[in-house]
């Protein structure tokens, strides 16, 4: 790596280089193969969440049940009726993201970034040769906000002159995105998707198409960080967090007390390859088989819950037709769990429509995490492998009692059960609903 | 891809651009060679360096917004809805609350709004209210708006357009830098070819003319410093550009499945035939002088379409103005038209309509779908020197008719994306 000029029209600026590659990745054009024999696989996870970084650190945090909401940190939250939230405690950027880089990008991309090479690490990915090979699709929610609020800041402070080179490449929603692929040489289509807390699932919509499109692998998933006075303060407008001072109280969704949510940082990241490409690099590990996507939207009102699950159902349905799977197959399902009553009732009309009255496990991770708006649905699919993988669905935290009259079979102690396919769900504000059905790879099916 | 590819056309434009008024306004404007540059208005501009900007005069009220959607939505968002609902006048599609009885299933309808910076301006204008103009870190909510939220995440876009059209298929934004307008609407194509979709409001929106943006391309130079003379302060391809003129505006396109749009007896624009999109993996602003990515790009969305560069009628370029945008993309079109790029007329709008980031690739494409529905091909303003190392047909300054049965537009975008996205005649009969 090393500094490059950049040209532009009044001579060459190297202060806005930094960081970009030494050589040219090389590419060359791909053969699509024929539509609809694609099999995607989850070979690579990457977690960078308030549970901890890494796999197995976030697995166990969870399985322990500790709840990673608590009292903000870092600034003093009093004045904005919110003051918890799931920071990610345990995240040095610096064993990531080399030090030109971390000046021009903001906290959420560092946890991109780190999420990106543990998710690598994880699958053992070496890029190929073929650089068109590897895609980026991650998801945003509020891009760069902690470095954003400092330059506006110091524009209206300072003046224009106080605002840095940076700026225009570290705040943008597809700033993650592009410094991942950068870095790491990855040339394929990319794309970056907001659809609020539904964007994780979505990021991985897109990715199959792309898949489809004769993309072997892709990197998918998301993560947010928005802990920042700014934008705490925009979350707190959507009148959905619990102004509850104690963690304990604040986000227990599907429970009786559910009085809103409580917002958290991070996410994760995966790398999902073509099954036939995984296996002629001798990938070490599949996590699983993406094998559904829907989604759908209310398009009832720019901010009020859908009067009905119809839409939040469809798109279960959606998913599980894609899968070819039945509703009795599916072993578990993770929930959005939005901690907000007229939410929650939503939810489990959905649920229980498709799987019956307490007709399959539901958990809610989120609940130990806060909601990582992108990253949170994202970091819910890398749960759900861990939990196919031990045969165990984790317990939904926070929760003293659940709503009887829901009719969910909901998950408050860690459960032993075989999963062999889940569902995985997720809302976005303004009315997006996303499933997504992930099962147990079976090798004997392919080819 | 297999011979039953689910086909994409588009039925609907809807526009919102600097200095027109609608689609036909734009396509009148940009024919004529008018530009739509001009001073700074919305701000005092003097403590920039750069001060032009190609502004749109926009009252939502007169548009047809209720006063409530103008007051809870930022500028962008209120550009897409008046553009969607143009575009959605146009198909003859009639949805939404009272939706006609041969409307579309409203389950088949997807939303696909493309924007680079979202609700920047709103963000910033909240910003100084709440910071007392800068001076405290720690903001006091007494002063905030409580649509914040829908300022934080752009997401609100696509579910402003998807209620008001009770558009219940798969709905999002998208958000890829300066190639969002052009990926948006690959997306939704993407969602008709699957079959996840019969019909998709596809476009892009972005206002990003305010104080931090300015601000923020003033320190890395992109944007022009030619401030004497607005009207011609964007220059692309010609040997005098000195940098983008930063834009605003959106572009909504009605995309629909062949066989839907035929059933109906709807008037079809063009084909999307192709779409694809790169990375070049090399720098977040800097663009290596070959083009290969993008060519890449181009490659790939005429192969979907099996169309050979040489039916190539029109390209319209990304044509920013600044000089290494410039050369990059005049590499790239040689590299995948070959000979045929020397003869093939290439334009830019940007030199009339500005840079309006995330959301000019839609309005480009817009453009694009005139040319081919129209045989007119629009020209790029202001060029008159040209420069040594971009020598290829940039129609300087006066719009030209032209066989455009295969139009091409591309982009280029902060984060080294490369989009390019191929239009077509439907009836078109391959070479």
């Amino acid at each position: 790596m090393t500094d490059v000029t950049v040209i532009n029209d009044e001579g060459v600026v190297t202060e806005v280089a930094g960081y970009a590659r030494d050589t040219a990745p090389e590419g060359r054009a791909i053969t699509a193969p024929p539509r609809g024999t694609t099999r995607l696989l989850v070979t690579g996870l990457g977690i960078v969440a308030p549970t901890g970084v890494g796999v197995e650190q976030h697995w166990q945090s969870l399985l322990r049940g500790e709840l990673a909401v608590r009292p903000i940190e870092g600034f003093d939250a009093s004045r904005y009726g919110v003051t918890v939230a799931g920071q990610v405690r345990d995240f040095d950027p610096e064993q990531y993201v080399v030090p030109q880089l971390k000046v021009q990008t903001d906290r959420w991309s560092w946890m991109s970034l780190a999420a990106a090479t543990l998710a690598a690490e994880d699958a053992g990915y070496i890029p190929p040769e073929e650089a068109y090979a590897t895609s980026v699709f991650l998801a945003a929610g509020s891009g760069g906000n902690e470095f954003s609020q400092h330059e506006i800041q110091g524009l209206w402070a300072k003046g224009p002159r106080s605002v840095g080179a940076y700026q225009s490449i570290a705040w943008f929603y597809a700033a993650s995105t592009g410094q991942v692929s950068i870095r790491d040489g990855y040339k394929g289509p990319s794309g970056v998707v907001v659809s609020e807390g539904a964007g994780g699932l979505d990021s991985i919509g897109w990715a199959r198409r792309v898949a489809r499109r004769g993309t072997p692998a892709v990197l998918v998933g998301g993560t947010e960080a928005g802990v920042t006075p700014y934008a705490l303060l925009c979350q707190v407008t959507s009148g959905r967090l619990s102004t509850a001072p104690r963690p304990e109280d604040a986000y227990k969704p599907f429970d009786e007390r559910a009085n809103g949510q409580a917002i958290g940082e991070g996410g994760a990241i995966l790398l999902l390859e073509e099954a036939d490409a995984a296996r002629a690099r001798g990938a070490r590990r599949v996590w699983g088989e993406v094998v559904g996507y829907g989604a759908t939207h209310d398009a009832h009102h720019h901010e009020d819950p859908a009067p009905d699950a119809t839409q939040y159902t469809r798109a279960i349905r959606l998913a599980l037709a894609d899968a070819g799977v039945a509703p009795e197959e599916v072993g578990m399902v993770v929930a959005d769990g939005a901690g907000v009553p007229e939410l929650d009732v939503l939810e489990a009309q959905a649920i229980t429509a498709v799987f019956g009255e307490r007709g399959v496990p539901v958990t809610a991770p989120s609940s130990w995490t806060g909601r990582l708006m992108a990253g949170g649905s994202a970091l819910n699919v890398a749960t759900a492998l861990l939990a196919m993988r031990d045969g165990v669905v984790p317990a939904t935290g926070n929760v003293d009692r659940p709503v009887a009259e829901y009719g969910l079979d909901l998950v408050v102690e860690n459960r032993e059960r075989d999963l062999d396919v889940v569902v995985v769900l997720a809302r976005g504000f303004g009315g997006f609903n996303s499933a997504l059905v992930l099962r147990r790879y079976r090798e004997e099916e392919s080819g | 891809m297999s011979a039953t590819r689910r086909r994409v056309v588009i039925t609907g434009i809807g526009v919102v651009a600097p200095g027109s008024m609608g689609r036909e306004g734009f396509w009148d404007m940009i024919t004529a060679g008018r530009t739509a540059t001009r001073r700074i208005t919305f701000f005092d501009p003097s403590r920039f360096r750069s001060q032009v900007a190609a502004e749109v005069d926009f009252d939502g009220r007169k548009l047809g917004l209720t006063a409530q959607e103008v007051h809870r939505n930022d500028r962008f968002v209120q550009f897409a809805m008046v553009a969607a609902d143009e575009a959605v006048a146009d198909s003859g599609l009639r949805m939404g609350v009272g939706g006609a009885p041969d409307a579309p299933e409203p389950e088949r309808v997807g939303v696909t709004i493309g924007s680079a910076v979202g609700a920047t301006t709103r963000l910033e204008d909240e910003y100084v209210q709440v910071s007392d103009a800068g001076k405290h870190w720690l903001v006091d909510p007494r002063y905030a708006s409580r649509f914040l939220h829908q300022a934080l995440v752009p997401s609100c876009a696509a579910t402003e357009v998807a209620v008001r059209f009770r558009a219940q298929g798969p709905g999002t934004v998208v958000s890829t830098g300066c190639t969002s307008g052009i990926d948006a609407v690959g997306y939704g194509s993407q969602l008709i070819e699957d079959g996840d979709a019969d019909v998709v409001l596809a476009g892009a929106s972005d206002a990003p003319i305010s104080p931090i943006s300015m601000a923020c391309f003033d320190t890395i130079r992109a944007t022009t410093g030619n401030n004497a003379d607005p009207e011609h302060a964007s220059k692309p391809f010609d040997a005098r550009r000195d940098g983008f003129v930063m834009g605003e505006g959106s572009a909504v396109m009605v995309l629909e499945e062949l066989e839907h749009a035929q059933r109906r007896g709807a008037e079809i624009y063009c084909e999307v035939t192709g779409y694809a999109n790169r990375c070049n993996a090399f720098h977040m602003t800097g663009l290596r002088p070959d083009g290969v990515e993008m060519s890449e790009a181009l490659d790939q969305a005429l192969a979907q379409g099996r169309i050979d560069g040489s039916e190539v009628g029109y390209v319209n370029a990304h044509g920013s103005g600044t000089k290494q945008n410039d050369r990059h993309e005049t590499a790239a079109v040689k590299l995948s038209l070959g000979e045929a790029a020397y003869s093939v007329p290439m334009s830019s709008l940007k030199s009339m309509v500005g840079h309006s980031l995330g959301a000019i690739g839609s309005i480009e494409i817009a453009a694009t779908a005139l040319a081919v529905q129209r045989q007119v091909v629009p020209p790029t303003a202001n060029y008159e020197v040209p420069d040594p190392e971009c020598d290829l047909d940039y129609v300087p300054k006066t719009a030209r008719d032209h066989k455009v049965d295969v139009a091409v537009s591309v982009g280029s975008g902060f984060g080294g994306f490369q989009s390019a996205i191929v239009l077509a005649k439907p009836d078109r009969r391959p070479a």
